[in-house]
């Protein structure tokens, strides 16, 4: 399964294929640099996943981008667990950019952060690296001692020898060379969670520090001799280009260096980006005015999804067929239909849009807070014209994500830009409105959901349709059509652990020439609000409580059916609130964890006010459980601010809301108490980045059905 | 060339008059704690001190600082208030993404300097709200803030 693979027998190489890691003993200074160098170059050298230097320090690389969703800390706790490290001695830097080495293999091996796809595709193989490292380092020790290694055990960073005699890891790196064979592992042999040490502990996450007193370098904050900043004039509307330029105005401001043509608009590059924003802004551009984008008029466009969403002889592709919903529906006792909508909400990462690059002969190098390595390599490669081993891309930290950050497209602007200027560096900033209006939204949608009740009030068949914009179809044409134009995250959530026999799920496809892209949860952040309102709105009808409908959904799914009864716990669930106020129940099951959710609101001028959120987690081993509280929390106040205040109005293609004084998103004062209890099982981790956001707006949907208010069935909520 | 106090030190800027003083603050002095975020003075990410009092430096001309004394998140770690501060966000494991983070706490050492009382969770998130954290950590830097002011007044963080 591995080889060893350095010339000076000093580092060698654990685990296999995507996850293969490189250990290294004793490099330090220069050496260490030059190894961690050589990974980003990729082939046969080898890495600095882990280099064990001889005072102890252990430097380990984190692969995923960082975007506050604590993948640096937990990444190297995976690592650390199995080596059996003094986590006091772990340092943590950021991994180059080389998916040979470092992809993740749930993106077939891309270096792509996203998805909710990092602790559930590392999670294996970084530990199952990690013990083999630890075997070699205790033979090393062991033999070091002049003891034989199955009387030797590791802890806390040093081999220990029955007879009380020890050596650190820092002492054994100084003399140890790589083994002629590695020894062979395999999972069995992985420590059980009963035995953790380090995963599942609250360890301080490694990037705090540096975001408290202001260090922590973003994307934005990179800093080089000769840096020059660019500003660039963006169409007005998605998909226009520049049909003809002045740039004399723009030229002749004092400061700028240079003014750039790029297919889709101008940059203007000067000594600094104030000069540059002032002189892209006396820039006389005419643009095409044949964009498709013109025709969109959210309004109407929203009513031709919900129109088509009914017109149920408009099947679309099948994205789930499990029995013949339609059948199953036609003869039900009872049926409860709905029509829900959502609108096109836009990202707001804090840190807009930015990328540095700089060229040199063949060579480029890249630093850009984003989530895909792999996808700024492919983009930069297609676009403007570098071959992929000319490429190096640094992530950088990133100043939120939520699936903004996938996209490639202010790489390729940097990139783009410096290849006018060979030599110079040059930083992108967008501003924020050129981030507003030009982000990749979350897609606009209608859905049609049909449920067949029988005789005892249960759900036995489900139809649920979904009219949307593409993602998939967009961001990866030939996979989309491989996959019979079914476009897994716009569709995400529709599949769905409750016992429905009978379940039909359609997609009808639209393209209307607005970007749609990756928000924060994608699918089930609408495809959840759908499912669970309906849900609701059936135990109702047949006059069973909430929790106890969905817990009889749930009989093939003991875990949901664990977080759905401690949830009702936790929030007193069937017990009186005070006057005014009532509570709502939903529940999640996407990426492998499983969530219920009580919400207690009130009404205030015709919008709800959202008082307390309680929320039960099961995401299977949680490796920083205070982490875990925190992501659900942000995801349920990411997806609170959605569901109250956010949406994208286009007319005729023209973004109504470009900043953050009409596009509104939740300030401190409307955050309500969030009270998070995980409830860790023995199993494989799911994802916590994003499991928060599905269930809270339709939770507080049928609290305001409990108080008496209409049903919500729109993103955002309509003032009642 | 324009001169002002920036964290103590007194600084000649060479930079038009009309450039914001939050890219005088990042480019040309490179200190880079503060951040740009909207550039209208909406989201509070480029909170500095302006003679002690919170102001949105991306909607501050350089001019209007000549001769006045600006404090930025360097700054204000060095002093006594900034570090209680620092420990109370670390103990709170505030910060998500973190990009938010200098402008809280630019924010939050004013309300706390300012406030005559212990603060309630409510006059904690009130007084915090010019500033968006999308990530969402509003309860986390509640704590921290609670956290801080109890420190200040004798008590632990």
């Amino acid at each position: 399964m591995s080889q060893i693979t350095s010339p000076s027998r000093r580092s060698f190489l654990v685990g296999s294929g995507s996850a293969a890691i490189g250990v290294s003993f004793g490099l330090a200074g220069a050496e260490l640099a030059q190894a961690q160098a050589q990974a980003g170059s990729g082939g046969y050298a080898p890495n600095a996943w882990v280099n064990i230097a001889t005072d102890g320090t252990v430097t380990l690389m984190s692969p995923a981008a960082e975007m506050g969703q604590g993948t640096m800390t937990a990444m190297p706790m995976l690592l650390a667990e199995e080596l059996d490290l003094d986590w006091k001695m772990v340092r943590v830097i950021q991994a180059p950019s080389n998916a040979k080495i470092f992809g993740n293999p749930r993106f077939g091996g891309g270096m792509t952060t996203g998805a909710s796809r990092t602790v559930q595709g590392y999670y294996e193989p970084i530990r199952l690296a990690g013990l083999q490292a630890r075997q070699v380092v205790l033979q090393a020790g062991a033999s070091a001692m002049g003891v034989p290694a199955a009387e030797c055990r590791t802890e806390l960073g040093q081999v220990i020898h029955s007879s009380g005699k020890r050596m650190s890891y820092g002492q054994i790196a100084a003399v140890a060379k790589a083994p002629e064979q590695l020894p062979a592992v395999d999972k069995s042999q992985l420590r059980p969670m009963s035995q953790f040490k380090i995963i599942g502990k609250d360890i301080d996450r490694v990037d705090v520090a540096a975001k408290t007193n202001g260090t922590a370098r973003f994307g934005i904050d990179q800093r080089m001799p000769g840096l020059r900043y660019a500003a660039i004039l963006r169409a007005p509307v998605q998909g226009e280009t520049p049909t003809s330029v002045d740039d004399a105005a723009a030229r002749a401001v004092k400061g700028v260096q240079q003014v750039v043509r790029l297919p889709y608009g101008v940059a203007v590059v000067a000594d600094s980006w104030h000069t540059a924003r002032k002189a892209r802004d006396v820039l006389k551009v005419e643009w095409s005015t044949t964009a498709k984008a013109r025709q969109h008029d959210s309004d109407k466009v929203l009513a031709e999804y919900v129109a088509r969403a009914r017109k149920l002889d408009d099947t679309g592709v099948d994205f789930i067929k499990h029995g013949d919903a339609a059948k199953s529906i036609a003869g039900a006792t009872r049926t409860f239909a709905t029509t829900c909508t959502s609108e096109m909400v836009s990202h707001i990462c804090m840190e807009p849009m930015n990328a540095t690059a700089v060229v040199r002969g063949e060579q480029i190098e890249i630093w850009a807070p984003a989530q895909s390595a792999s996808f700024i390599i492919g983009a930069v490669g297609g676009v403007a014209g570098f071959k992929p081993e000319n490429i190096k891309a640094n992530i950088t930290l990133l100043g939120g994500g939520y699936g903004r950050r996938v996209e490639p497209d202010f790489a390729v602007d940097a990139a783009l830009v410096a290849k006018a200027m060979p030599g110079t560096p040059v930083q992108v900033i967008w501003t924020r409105e050129d981030d507003i209006v030009h982000d990749k939204y979350r897609n606009m949608t209608a859905q049609h959901l049909v449920a067949g009740v029988d005789a005892q009030g249960r759900i036995t068949s489900l139809l649920h349709r979904v009219v949307s914009e593409g993602i998939y179809a967009r961001v990866a044409p030939p996979a989309f059509k491989a996959a019979g134009g079914k476009d897994a995250p716009v569709m995400e959530g529709t599949e769905i652990t409750y016992s429905i026999p009978d379940h039909g799920v359609q997609f009808m496809i639209e393209q209307r020439g607005v970007n749609a892209g990756f928000w924060r949860a994608v699918g089930p952040g609408y495809t959840k609000f759908a499912l669970e309102t309906l849900v609701d709105e059936v135990a109702r009808g047949v006059g069973v409580d909430p929790v106890e409908y969905r817990i009889r959904l749930l009989d093939k799914n003991p875990r949901g059916a664990a977080v759905m009864r401690e949830v009702a716990t936790m929030s007193g669930w069937g017990k009186p609130r005070q006057a005014g106020r009532a509570l709502g129940v939903a529940f999640s099951d996407a990426w492998n964890t499983m969530v219920a959710m009580v919400v207690e609101i009130s009404m205030a001028n015709g919008m709800p006010v959202v008082h307390q959120v309680w929320a039960a987690v099961d995401c299977g081993v949680a490796l920083q459980p205070r982490n875990v509280r925190a992501q659900i929390e942000g995801s349920v106040i990411f997806g609170l601010s959605a569901a109250l205040h956010e949406k994208m109005s286009f007319k005729a293609g023209v973004p109504q809301e470009t900043n953050l004084d009409r596009y509104r998103v939740l300030r401190a004062s409307e955050t309500p108490l969030i009270d998070v209890k995980v409830m860790v099982t023995d199993n494989h981790p799911g994802g916590i980045g994003e499991a928060g956001l599905p269930p809270i707006a339709p939770a507080i949907a049928n609290a305001m059905v409990a108080l008496g208010a209409p049903r919500q069935r729109s993103l955002p909520f309509t003032r009642v | 060339m324009i001169q002002l106090t920036v964290n103590n030190e007194r600084v000649s800027i060479d930079a038009p008059p009309d450039t914001p003083l939050l890219w005088a603050i990042r480019e040309q002095m490179n200190l880079t704690g503060t951040k740009y975020g909207c550039g209208i003075a909406q989201c509070g990410a480029c909170t500095v001190h302006l003679d002690g009092e919170p102001v949105r430096s991306c909607s501050l001309p350089l001019s209007a600082a000549a001769g006045r004394s600006v404090t930025t998140i360097e700054g204000l770690m060095k002093t006594d208030a900034g570090k209680v501060l620092e420990s109370a966000w670390n103990a709170a494991q505030a910060p998500q993404c973190g990009y938010c983070q200098s402008g809280q706490l630019m924010t939050a050492a004013h309300l706390l300097r300012t406030a005559k009382k212990p603060l309630s969770r409510t006059e904690i998130l009130d007084g915090m709200n010019g500033n968006i954290c999308r990530c969402g950590t509003y309860n986390q830097i509640a704590e921290a803030v609670a956290g801080a002011q109890k420190a200040m007044s004798g008590g632990k963080a």
